[in-house]
């Protein structure tokens, strides 16, 4: 079974709503960010997902456009990312790695080659955010051969008639960015998450997951109410920038990164506790 | 591309249905804007349709803007150069001094059938900035421009024209602070504000249907050149010549003649400071395939796909993409590109000024320092219209500035 199914089937069991954390692969530095990953499982992430850092990122805000710069000035490229997830792999097997970024350096990178590298080095999922299902057929059916999930995103402005679209492709997992807006935006109204998760749930048996605008531990518990998952992005991407300041290629016990791994770890216990 | 694409029936019946040009345009953009997206495409193609949507585009052409634009026999230019006979459709005698005007009378007229109540729209030069900031004065609707910083300090005067006229003009810090960052801005608060924003793109690229929407605006010139030729000269002319930044002028004046194989078509990308350099802004002559805005063309990137910053002396020049019809029309050869040093255009600048008393904006100076570098070796029948696109006042300090001259 693959590892996305097999993560959310075994939070399911438990009654546990899954929490993704995003950051940016390469930020600040990629020795840094590769210590942060390596944390993450064990303060309670259980899904990764990773960025791809790019020039241009058109649906994002200040803090991951900021990040990505970070990342791409500390030479960070899609090569290196992969070496990340491979240093990763050889400590932690079970908790699943979702790449997320804009299809420009996918493309250069060579589609077949990227999905192949996925599957060869323990990548579970990809989203790639300028992709719609109008235009994503091709990176979704070399990643289909190497049995690496395209994880489709929905939108608050999605109509009925789309979302079937979108779930006819669909696979790992469903995406539902819960404001039309860019990431670090303002909290979704949760009426509006509410309706639009509950039509989603009745169309698809697949995982869902809520993101954009949660920031803290109790936004992420109240949005895990909808779906399988939350994803929090921005608001941990805040704090390893200020690692920045202080010191590069940090280890995972430096001190600096506490608070880094303790948002994690509260963002965490909020979930459990709701469960 | 690897092998030479098959030669199509009509160059002029692009996009297919979901918006591509060969391999080139279709629409990456976020789910957010998809259902927008399309709903512009449904908007756009019912007013195509629609007759009254024509006669109100005709009127605000006619009395609004000041068409048609005239076709002018640059004879002084013609005898410089001792060669071919050269014409400048002067659309530098548009309402606010450029080309751009005549999409965004277009482009109003549609976010108007479609409800919507406000505008953005992202800048280089400030002359699409303007020309959106007007159409918003004359439909009364809010409008925000984004320009990036770097534009905002060399396009002074036209930051001013934007705010008498009425327009909110955001400054945009991220990347080098020029059109293409300007353009992802316009991007972020379009998915922001879907429930009532219409971006109003200032020139052939991005999503579709922008890229052939503005197409069709723009063909007027083109349409008339033909007709104007015609009427005076008879028959075609022989060689058109465009500056491309976007490309949505040069787009405009070729158009019509597509499928005529003996009318030759040039368009002149900014060269910079050479193409060879690195520092310049030639999509085609200088880039790679890629994707970005909205849209799969041609980009100037590094060999991660990370997109590199253009530069040309004109900002209206000074992006790293190209629309996505003209990359198609590269690897199908039917338009020839070339490119133009800043050192190239700036004389061209000046000599035009001198020449024919006319002070063209540094876009078109390209063009014309491309006619300059041809007309002379061609025969005395031969005849090359050149789009003067836009009127050089906003560029005097730009100018002035390389010459060495304190105004
Ligand atoms: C006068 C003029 N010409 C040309 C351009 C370049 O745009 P396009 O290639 O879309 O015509 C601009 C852009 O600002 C302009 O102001």
């Amino acid at each position: 079974m693959k590892r996305l199914a097999k993560t959310f089937e075994s939070l399911r069991s438990q009654k546990r709503k899954a929490l993704i954390t995003f950051v940016m692969g390469g930020d600040p530095d990629v020795g840094t960010s590769l210590s942060i990953l390596k944390a993450l499982p064990s303060c309670g992430a259980d899904i990764i997902e990773i960025g791809m850092p790019f020039s241009d990122p058109m649906a994002d805000g200040p803090v991951i456009q900021l990040a990505g710069e970070r990342a791409l000035a500390g030479g960070c490229t899609i090569a290196k990312i992969f070496d990340m997830v491979v240093a990763f792999r050889k400590e932690n097997s079970s908790t699943p790695i979702v790449l997320m970024g804009y299809a420009n350096p996918v493309y250069r990178y060579g589609v077949d080659k990227f999905a192949h590298d996925c599957a060869d080095f323990g990548v579970d999922g990809v989203i790639v955010v300028d992709l719609p299902p109008e235009e994503d057929q091709i990176v979704r059916e070399a990643l289909g051969n190497q049995f690496v999930d395209m994880i489709r995103l929905i939108a608050p402005t999605t109509d009925e008639a789309r979302l079937q679209t979108i779930l006819d492709g669909a696979s790992g997992f469903l995406y539902y960015v819960s404001i039309a807006g860019i990431t670090g935006a303002a909290k979704a109204n949760l009426d509006s998450v509410r309706a639009h998760a509950a039509l989603i749930r009745e169309k698809t048996d697949l995982p869902l997951a809520v993101g954009f605008g949660i920031k803290t531990p109790n936004d992420a518990q109240e949005m895990s109410a909808f779906g399988d998952a939350v994803v929090v992005g921005s608001s941990i991407v805040e704090k390893i920038a200020q690692l920045r300041e202080k010191s590069d290629r940090l280890g995972q016990d430096a001190p600096e990164m506490a608070a880094v791994l303790d948002h994690i770890r509260a963002l965490s216990g909020a979930l459990k506790a709701s469960a | 591309m690897q092998s030479e694409p098959k030669r199509p029936n009509s160059y002029r019946k692009g996009p297919d249905e979901s918006g591509h040009f060969g391999p080139y345009g279709g629409r990456f953009v976020a789910e957010t804007l998809m259902p927008l997206i399309l709903e512009v495409e449904k908007a756009y193609l019912e007013a195509r349709d629609d007759i009254k949507f024509w006669v109100e585009f005709d009127k605000y052409a006619k009395h609004y803007i000041g068409r048609p634009s005239p076709l002018y026999h640059a004879e002084k230019a013609t005898q410089h150069f001792g060669g071919a006979q050269i014409y400048f459709k002067r659309d530098e005698l548009n309402h606010t001094g450029a080309h751009k005007i005549n999409h965004c009378i277009g482009q109003i007229l549609v976010a108007k059938r479609m409800g919507k109540t406000r505008i953005i729209a992202e800048t280089g030069a400030g002359q699409h900035g303007v020309a959106t900031a007007t159409v918003c004065a004359l439909f009364d609707l809010p409008c925000t421009i984004f320009m990036g910083e770097t534009d905002v300090q060399r396009q002074a005067p036209n930051v001013f024209r934007m705010k008498l006229l009425g327009a909110e003009v955001r400054s945009v810090t991220s990347g080098a602070g020029t059109l293409k960052d300007a353009m992802n801005e316009a991007m972020r608060d379009w998915v922001s504000n879907v429930h009532d924003t219409y971006y109003l793109i200032g020139t052939v690229a991005g999503p579709h249907p922008f890229p052939m929407m503005v197409r069709d605006f723009q063909s007027v010139i083109g349409k008339e050149v033909r007709e104007q030729f015609a009427d005076r000269y008879g028959g075609l002319p022989d060689t058109l010549v465009a500056c491309i930044g976007g490309g949505s002028n040069a787009l405009g004046l070729f158009h019509p003649f597509l499928d005529d194989p003996d009318v030759k078509l040039i368009g002149v990308e900014a060269g910079g400071h050479g193409v060879a350099s690195g520092e310049h802004a030639a999509s085609l002559t200088g880039g790679t395939p890629g994707i970005l805005h909205g849209m799969s063309s041609y980009f100037l990137q590094d060999e991660h796909g990370q997109i590199k910053d253009a530069h040309s002396i004109s900002a209206g020049l000074d992006y790293p993409g190209i629309g996505p019809e003209h990359a198609w029309l590269f690897d199908h050869k039917r338009v020839e590109y070339v490119s133009v040093t800043d050192e190239e255009a700036l004389d061209a600048f000046q000599l035009c000024a001198k020449l024919e008393g006319i002070i063209p904006a540094l876009e078109p100076a390209h063009a014309f320092a491309h006619v300059a570098k041809i007309a002379g070796s061609l025969p005395s029948d031969h005849h090359i219209v050149m789009n003067l696109c836009g009127r050089g006042d906003k560029d005097i300090f730009t100018v002035a500035d390389k010459l060495g001259v304190k105004l």
